[in-house]
């Protein structure tokens, strides 16, 4: 019976995924991405020298007829950029809905994730830039009315890294990451103080971009304090945040990187960036930027919300018509509400409605 | 309303006088009842007590908006949260301890007895020392003297009970006190509350 309750539960949450999955790619439709189709499987080469970009967790691999190491694929951006072509004043622009495959560090559980997303990948420009955080910012707005974009730029940390004197910027990093000014400060001394009060920042443009020129202190940091200000009178920013702690990979990302809140989810349901070193390490010339919307994270929404809508159940016999069980469907199914059929009702509290057809016969 | 998890024991007692001192009062907590959750509804607090170990997971999923955590914790667990001041509280340091005057033969691998297996496991790669990690949930200095383990990586407060057993810290791993931890999310949507929150707690220290 505990599997008829978790059924019960999924096919409501399966369909707000599934609104959610459609939207997210009419909206990426509606500005001209096309949708990437992929195989599951990829060989496990293209992963094993970036493995570090993805986000974490293991890959799940295996070896196909021919001995080759294979993987399930863990992550779409890769196939993607695999794809792509140099030329100038050209962008692909790719939307995808797909699942990828982990395997949990701490458990060594497999697990599937879907993910939907955008790349656009190419001879980029600040329309494209602008275009790809609009897309992110109304990919969280259809999730859920209350969100948040967390919006920073590499080049500004990376200018304030080597102001500091940072050669090995991984326990700098992760402070940043932490917004952790006390480690900042153990770990640097005084050449922490423009890092600990860049990492303190958090709000909207108008309010930061004025405290940031004060940490304006090289050319690395003014080229992205100028992209940020272009960025700032572009785009509607209304649900974003300047927050110098969202630090993805500075070995693959570069520009701006951004993360995705909305409330009630305890963790980003979207993360995203300008990877142009990782289409580097690949091999290609172009730029690249895109992000990917997280749906298993989606699961903390509604889970406040009990279930109120208890499922019908229409009981029958060997004796029933089986045409009056089936107009007894048609009803149901009709107004929309959630069924279940059985001979006997081993757990009628589950049900909010029991129909007997036990004895009915047609006349 | 700002959800805060204290972790249970001496550390969290003067971690709540902390806050009580920085205004965030809460008179229900002194009582002696077997409440679990106590709430100020006009400060817009709620406050409960949870195993110090677990503080950093109430956090990092959002059941806690802010918390605190010993150092210990967050290097062990590494949880995906916002760590935004050091109280200072709880000293501490995490060490390797070992017999007294024992020494190792550097050609065979040393066996770890540790309630912080990641821990230990990142210091010993850092040094490429090939280790055997012997997981325990308590009582770590037995395993030396019983011979389970070579040595033990544990908290040292004052180095009490190792002199007790006949043990000696030998290196300093990290130093540890406590943490004020936030949620991400929370951050982002109980800003200011949390913010304002920082703000007078680091005043206090």
């Amino acid at each position: 019976m505990i599997m008829q309750k978790g059924f019960i539960m999924e096919n409501i949450m399966l369909e707000r995924e599934e609104q959610i999955i459609y939207s997210l790619r009419s909206l990426y439709r509606a500005n001209g991405y096309t949708q990437f189709k992929m195989s599951k499987f990829e060989e496990y080469d293209l992963y094993s020298k970036n493995k570090d970009f993805l986000i974490s967790d293991g890959v799940i691999t295996f070896t196909d007829a021919t001995g080759k190491l294979m993987a399930l694929k863990p992550d779409v951006t890769f196939s993607i950029i695999k794809n792509s072509v140099d030329a100038d004043s050209y962008v692909k622009r790719v939307c995808y809905n797909e699942n990828v495959y982990r395997m949990s560090e701490s458990t060594h559980d497999f697990t599937e994730i879907m993910q939907s997303g955008v790349e656009c990948i190419g001879d980029l420009d600040m329309y494209n830039i602008c275009e790809v955080l609009t897309l992110a910012t109304k990919s969280l707005s259809i999730i859920s009315d209350k969100y948040v974009l967390d919006l920073s730029h590499l080049g500004f940390v990376e200018g304030l890294l080597s102001d500091a004197g940072v050669t090995d910027a991984g326990e700098v990093l992760k402070c940043i990451g932490e917004k952790n000014a006390h480690g900042l400060e153990s770990l640097l001394g005084e050449r922490a103080e423009k890092l600990k009060k860049l990492v303190s920042l958090y709000g909207s443009f108008d309010e930061i971009l004025p405290a940031l020129e004060a940490l304006d202190v090289n050319e690395t940091t003014h080229a992205a304090l100028e992209e940020l200000k272009e960025i700032a009178q572009k785009i509607d920013s209304e649900n974003i945040k300047l927050d110098f702690s969202v630090v993805n990979s500075m070995n693959y990302y570069n520009g701006i990187v951004f993360r995705g809140f909305v409330f009630g989810v305890p963790s980003a349901v979207l993360s995203g960036g300008r990877y142009d070193k990782l289409m580097k390490k690949l091999s290609k010339k172009s730029g690249a930027i895109g992000f990917a919307v997280y749906h298993d994270r989606l699961k903390y929404i509604d889970r406040t919300k009990k279930v109120d809508k208890k499922p019908a159940l229409i009981l029958y016999s060997d004796k029933t018509d089986a045409s009056i069980i089936n107009e007894e469907k048609q009803k149901l199914a009709e107004s929309g509400k959630a069924f279940d059929i059985q001979r006997a009702a081993i757990e009628p509290d589950m049900y909010g409605e029991i129909i007997d057809l036990r004895n009915a016969v047609k006349e | 309303m700002i959800n805060i998890a204290l972790p249970k024991g001496r550390l969290g007692s003067r971690v709540l006088e902390f806050f009580e001192n920085a205004g965030y009062v809460c008179p229900s907590i002194h009582e002696n009842n077997r409440k679990l959750v106590f709430e100020n509804e006009e400060l817009g607090i709620r406050y409960f007590w949870v195993k110090p170990s677990d503080v950093a997971i109430y956090v990092e999923r959002g059941a806690a908006d802010i918390g605190v955590a010993g150092k210990d914790i967050l290097l062990e667990y590494s949880p995906d949260v916002y760590e935004l001041l050091n109280f200072g509280l709880g000293k501490c340091r995490m060490a390797v301890a070992a017999e007294k005057g024992a020494r190792f033969d550097a050609s065979q691998t040393l066996r770890v007895a540790t309630k912080f297996p990641n821990i230990a496991k990142d210091y010993y790669r850092s040094k490429s020392v090939d280790i055997d990690i012997i997981k325990l949930n308590g009582s770590i200095e037995l395993a030396p003297i019983l011979g389970l383990s070579d040595v033990i990586v544990d908290i040292v407060e004052t180095g009490t009970t190792l002199l007790e057993n006949n043990l000696e810290p030998v290196e300093t791993i990290v130093e540890i006190s406590a943490r004020l931890i936030a949620n991400k999310s929370s951050f982002k949507f109980k800003n200011d509350e949390i913010n304002a929150l920082a703000k007078k707690l680091e005043e206090l220290l």
